[in-house]
C-alpha cells in the first residue's frame, strides 16, 4: 500500500502517557463532592462528610496526577512540542475563564444600565410603578431591599490594587532571574509575590467581615451586593488558587527544578497570576471605583 | 504499512490493561472517542425513551398517562439529555476519533486531559437523572421542571431537580471546555508536516469553530447557573427585581450560550458533509476555501445574535430591529455551505450507499430548518410563533435532521474505517427510510399545530388538536423504534462482517484513509509529510 513518505526527523515523537486512573478518580471526586454539596443545599444528612470525602478525593488525585507530571518533565519526557501543548492549553485555559468573569460583569453592567433605570422610570414609561419612590440610583439594594454602605473605593481596595500589582512585578522579576539563571533572585522574587498574595487574601476576608458586621453589605443586599459579593468572591477565590499554585512553583524551584530554557510550569502560573491582576483592576474600576 | 514503530522514549507503547481497566484508564484517542460514541448512543435512547413517554401523554387529549408535573420533567431532561449528553458527545467522539487520523497526529495533544473529559460525563448524566429516581424513595419532587433553559423565577422557584441539574450542567461545561481545548491544540499543534490551515480537512475546521465557540459561550452559561444557585440559597437578587435585578437577565446570559450552542451542534457535522459527499459524488470538494470562511462567519455572528430567542420578553426597537437582521444574515454564509454541497455533487459520479442517503436526507431537511428559522427570525411573525409547537417542530428540524442525521452520516460513513468490517446497507437503507418517513410524519404536523396556536411544554390541549397530536405521536414511536435497527446494525458491524480495505470507499481522499481499517493503536507515530 502506498503510504505518505515518514519524516521523523521534522516533529519527532510526540509523548503520549501511559494509562492512567487518575482523570477517572478524579470525575468520581467530583461526583462525591456534588453529591454532598446537593445534600447541604437541600438540608439532607450527611451531606458535610460527603463534601469533605469528595474534597479529599479531589486532593489527593491532584496531588498524585501533577505528581506524575513533574516525574514526566524531570525526567525529559517533554521537548518543545509536547511544550507548546501545554503553552496553548493554559492559553485557552485562561480564555475561559476570562468568559467566565465576563458573564458577571455582564450581569453588572445589565443591571447598572438597563434593569435599575428601568425599575425607576416605570411610571414615567408606563403611568404607575410597584415602587414609585424607588429612585434608581447606583449603588442600589434595589426597591426592597435593605439598607446598607456601599464599600468605598480607597480604603483597603486601594491597598490591594498597589499589593496586586507589585505582586506581578515581581513575579516578572523572579521570571528574569529565572531566565538569567539567578536562582536566588527567582526564589525571593517567589516568595514576595506568594506574601503578596496571601496579605491580599487577609485583607479582602478583613474586608468581607467589614462589610458584613459593620456596612450591612451582605450577599443579600440586593443587585449590589449580589454583583459585588460574586465578582470579588470568585476573583478571590482565583487569588486563593494562584496563590496555592504559585507555592508549588516555589517549592519546585527551590528543589531546583526548571531550567531557563524549559519551565512551561512557571510561565503558566505566571500567566494565571497576571490574568487574575487585569481581572482586579477591572474590578477596582467598575465595582469599587465607579 | 508497519503498524506497531517502536520507539525507546516510550517503553509502555503497545501495553494497556485488559477488560474494564483498559477503558477507565485509557490515553488512546480512539479508545476515548469509542467511549464517547457509546455514551452518545446510550444516552441517545434515554433521551428518545423521555419524549416517546411525552408523545404517548399527548397522543390523546387530556391527561391519561402522568401529572403535569412529571411531563414538565420529561421535557426539560429530554432536551438535556440529547444535547449534551448525546450529541455533544456524539460530535466530541468524531473528533476524538478522525482528527488525530485525519491530520496525521500520533494522538490527541493532552491524552490524559482527553481521558477526564470522557469520564466526567457519566456523573453528569448520573445527577441530571437522579432525582428522577429520588423521588421514588419520597425524597424531593423529581428532575427538573423549568424545561432546558432554566429560566427565572420559574428555576429560582423550583424544587431540588434544580439543582441537580445545575451541577449537571456544570460538570458538563467542564467536560465540554477540555475536550474543546484539547481539540484546539490538537489542531494547532500536531498537525503532519505540511500540513497548512487551509490543507486542514473541513471537518478538522468545523470543530476548531466549535471548540472556539463552547470556549467563548459555556463559561457564560457556568457563570449563569452559578447566579441561579446562589438567587436560590445563598440570598442574591440577581434575577430578582425586588432587589434590584432582572429575570430578563437570565435570558439574556442564557441565550449568550444558547444561541451558539446551535451551531456547536451543528458545525461539526457541516465540517463532516463535505467529506462524505465528495466520496460518493468522486469529486473533490468544492468551494473549500468558502466553506472555511462560512464556518468562521458563522461562528462570529452566532455569537451576537442571541436576543432573537427573546423578542417577546421585551426589547427596545433598536434592540428588535439590531437582532432581527443579524440573526437573518446568518442565512448568507449558510446558503454559501448549501451551495458548496449541492456544487460537490453536481455532475458527480454518484452513488447512493447509506451515508449518502443520509447526507441528502440531511441537506433537504436542515434547509427546511433554515427556512422556518428565517420566518421565526423575523419580530413581527415571531410574536405569532413564539412558545408554540411552530418553534419545537424548527428546531428539530435543526437538530434532528440537521444534528443527529448529520451524526449517523458520519457513523455509517466511518464505521467501517473503526471496525474493520461493513455494516449491512440493507438495513441502513432501511434505517434510513424508516428515519425520513418517520421524522417527517412526527414534525410536519407540528409546523400546523404551531401556526393553529398550540403552545409547547403543555400536557393537555385543545379538542382541535387532537388530528395532529395522534399522528405525531404514531410517527414519534416509528422514528424511536426505527432506531433500534441502528443500534442493531452497529452492533452486528462492530462483532463482525465483511473484511473492508484501508480506502473503505472508492472516492475517499484524505491521510484517514491510508491507514489500515481498523487502524493500529497508536497511529501516525511518525507523521506523514502533506506535499
Amino acid at each position: 500500500m502506498s503510504t505518505p513518505s515518514a519524516h521523523p526527523a521534522v516533529h519527532g515523537h510526540y509523548f503520549v502517557p501511559s494509562p492512567s486512573l487518575y482523570p477517572f478518580i478524579l470525575s468520581c471526586g467530583m461526583l462525591t463532592l456534588a453529591l454532598g454539596f446537593l445534600l447541604n443545599l437541600n438540608a439532607l444528612p450527611a451531606g458535610k462528610w460527603v463534601m469533605l470525602a469528595g474534597f479529599g478525593i479531589i486532593c489527593t488525585v491532584l496531588f498524585g496526577w501533577f505528581g506524575r507530571v513533574i516525574g514526566e518533565s524531570r525526567s525529559g519526557a517533554y521537548n518543545d512540542w509536547e511544550d507548546r501543548s501545554f503553552r496553548y492549553g493554559m492559553v485557552w485555559f485562561i480564555a475561559t475563564e476570562v468568559m467566565f468573569f465576563a458573564a458577571f460583569f455582564g450581569a453588572l453592567f445589565y443591571i447598572r444600565v438597563l434593569s435599575v433605570p428601568d425599575l425607576s422610570s416605570m411610571v414615567e414609561h408606563h403611568g404607575y410603578s410597584l415602587w414609585p419612590d424607588f429612585t434608581g440610583s447606583w449603588p442600589t439594594s434595589g426597591p426592597k431591599g435593605p439598607n446598607f454602605t456601599p464599600m468605598g473605593a480607597w480604603g483597603i481596595p486601594a491597598i490591594n490594587t498597589a499589593l496586586l500589582l507589585s505582586s506581578g512585578a515581581t513575579v516578572t522579576w523572579a521570571h528574569w532571574g529565572l531566565l538569567k539563571g539567578r536562582r536566588a533572585q527567582l526564589n525571593l522574587g517567589l516568595a514576595a509575590t506568594v506574601l503578596l498574595g496571601c496579605c491580599f487574601l487577609t485583607l479582602q476576608a478583613w474586608e468581607y467581615h467589614h462589610a458584613y458586621t459593620e456596612l450591612g453589605l451582605t450577599m443579600g443586599a440586593g443587585a449590589y451586593g449580589a454583583t459585588f459579593f460574586m465578582l470579588t468572591g470568585f476573583h478571590g477565590f482565583h487569588v486563593t488558587l494562584g496563590t496555592v499554585m504559585l507555592l508549588v512553583i516555589l517549592v519546585r524551584c527551590l528543589k531546583g527544578d526548571f531550567t531557563p530554557e524549559r519551565h512551561f510550569a512557571f510561565e503558566g502560573v505566571a500567566w494565571y497570576w497576571h490574568f487574575v491582576d487585569v481581572v482586579w483592576l477591572l474590578l477596582f474600576v467598575f465595582v469599587y471605583w465607579l | 504499512m508497519s503498524t506497531a514503530i517502536a520507539h525507546p522514549g516510550n517503553p509502555h507503547d503497545e501495553h494497556y490493561p485488559g477488560g474494564l481497566m483498559r477503558w477507565l484508564t485509557t490515553t488512546n484517542h480512539k479508545d476515548i472517542g469509542t467511549m464517547y460514541l457509546t455514551f452518545a448512543l446510550m444516552m441517545f435512547f434515554v433521551g428518545g425513551l423521555m419524549i416517546l413517554a411525552v408523545r404517548a401523554e399527548l397522543f390523546q387529549p387530556g391527561l391519561q398517562l402522568m401529572k403535569p408535573e412529571f411531563f414538565n420533567q420529561l421535557i426539560g431532561v429530554h432536551a438535556l439529555v440529547m444535547i449534551f449528553a448525546a450529541l455533544m458527545p456524539a460530535a466530541t467522539g468524531f473528533a476524538n476519533w478522525m482528527i488525530p487520523l485525519m491530520i496525521g497526529a500520533p494522538d490527541m495533544a493532552l491524552p490524559r486531559l482527553n481521558n477526564w473529559g470522557f469520564w466526567l460525563l457519566p456523573p453528569a448524566a448520573i445527577l441530571l437523572t437522579m432525582p428522577f429516581t429520588l423521588a421514588l424513595f419520597g425524597i424531593g419532587d423529581g428532575a427538573i421542571a423549568t424545561g432546558w433553559t432554566f429560566y427565572a423565577p420559574l428555576s429560582v422557584q423550583g424544587g431540588m431537580g434544580v439543582d441537580f441539574a445545575i451541577l449537571a450542567v456544570h460538570i458538563l461545561g467542564i467536560s465540554s471546555i477540555m475536550g474543546s481545548i484539547n481539540i484546539i491544540v490538537t489542531i494547532f499543534n500536531m498537525r503532519a508536516p505540511g500540513m497548512t490551515m487551509m490543507k486542514l480537512p473541513l471537518f478538522a475546521w468545523g470543530w476548531l469553530i466549535t471548540a472556539f465557540l463552547l470556549i467563548a459561550t459555556l463559561p457564560v452559561l457556568a457563570g449563569a447557573v452559578t447566579m441561579l444557585l446562589t438567587d436560590r440559597h445563598f440570598g442574591t437578587h440577581f434575577f430578582n427585581a425586588a432587589g434590584g435585578g432582572d429575570p430578563i437577565l437570565f435570558q439574556h446570559l442564557f441565550w449568550f450560550f444558547g444561541h451558539p450552542e446551535v451551531y456547536i451542534l451543528l458545525l461539526p457535522v457541516w465540517g463532516l458533509m463535505p467529506h462524505v459527499l465528495s466520496t460518493f459524488s468522486r469529486k473533490p470538494t468544492y468551494g473549500y476555501t468558502a466553506q472555511v470562511y462560512s464556518f468562521i462567519a458563522i461562528g462570529v455572528l452566532s455569537v451576537v445574535v442571541w436576543a432573537h430567542h427573546i423578542f417577546t420578553s421585551g426589547m427596545p426597537i433598536p434592540a428588535l430591529v439590531y437582532f432581527m437582521f443579524s440573526t437573518m444574515s446568518i442565512s448568507i454564509p449558510l446558503a454559501v455551505l448549501f451551495f458548496c454541497w449541492i456544487a460537490t455533487m453536481w455532475r458527480g459520479a454518484m452513488t447512493f450507499e447509506t451515508p449518502m442517503l443520509f447526507a441528502i436526507g440531511f441537506i433537504v431537511l436542515f434547509g427546511i430548518a433554515g427556512l422556518t428559522g428565517l420566518v421565526l427570525a423575523d419580530v413581527a411573525a415571531d410574536a405569532q410563533y413564539h412558545h408554540s409547537y411552530f418553534v419545537v417542530a424548527h428546531f428539530h428540524y435543526a437538530l434532528f435532521a440537521g444534528g443527529i442525521m448529520g451524526v449517523i452520516t458520519g457513523v455509517y460513513y466511518w464505521l467501517p474505517k473503526w471496525t474493520g468490517h461493513m455494516y449491512s446497507e440493507k438495513l441502513g437503507k432501511l434505517h434510513f427510510w424508516l428515519t425520513v418517513i418517520a421524522f417527517n410524519l412526527t414534525f410536519i404536523p407540528q409546523f400546523f399545530l404551531g401556526l393553529a396556536g398550540m403552545p409547547r411544554r403543555i400536557p393537555d390541549y385543545a379538542l382541535q388538536f387532537a388530528e395532529f397530536n395522534a399522528i405525531s405521536t404514531i410517527g414519534a414511536f416509528i422514528l424511536g423504534f426505527s432506531q433500534l435497527i441502528f443500534a442493531y446494525n452497529i452492533w452486528c458491524c462492530v462483532r463482525g462482517g465483511t473484511k473492508v480495505e484501508a480506502r473503505v470507499w472508492e472516492g475517499a481522499e484524505g491521510l484517514e484513509w491510508e491507514l489500515s481499517s481498523p487502524p493500529p493503536h497508536h497511529s501516525w507515530e511518525i507523521p506523514p509529510v502533506i506535499r
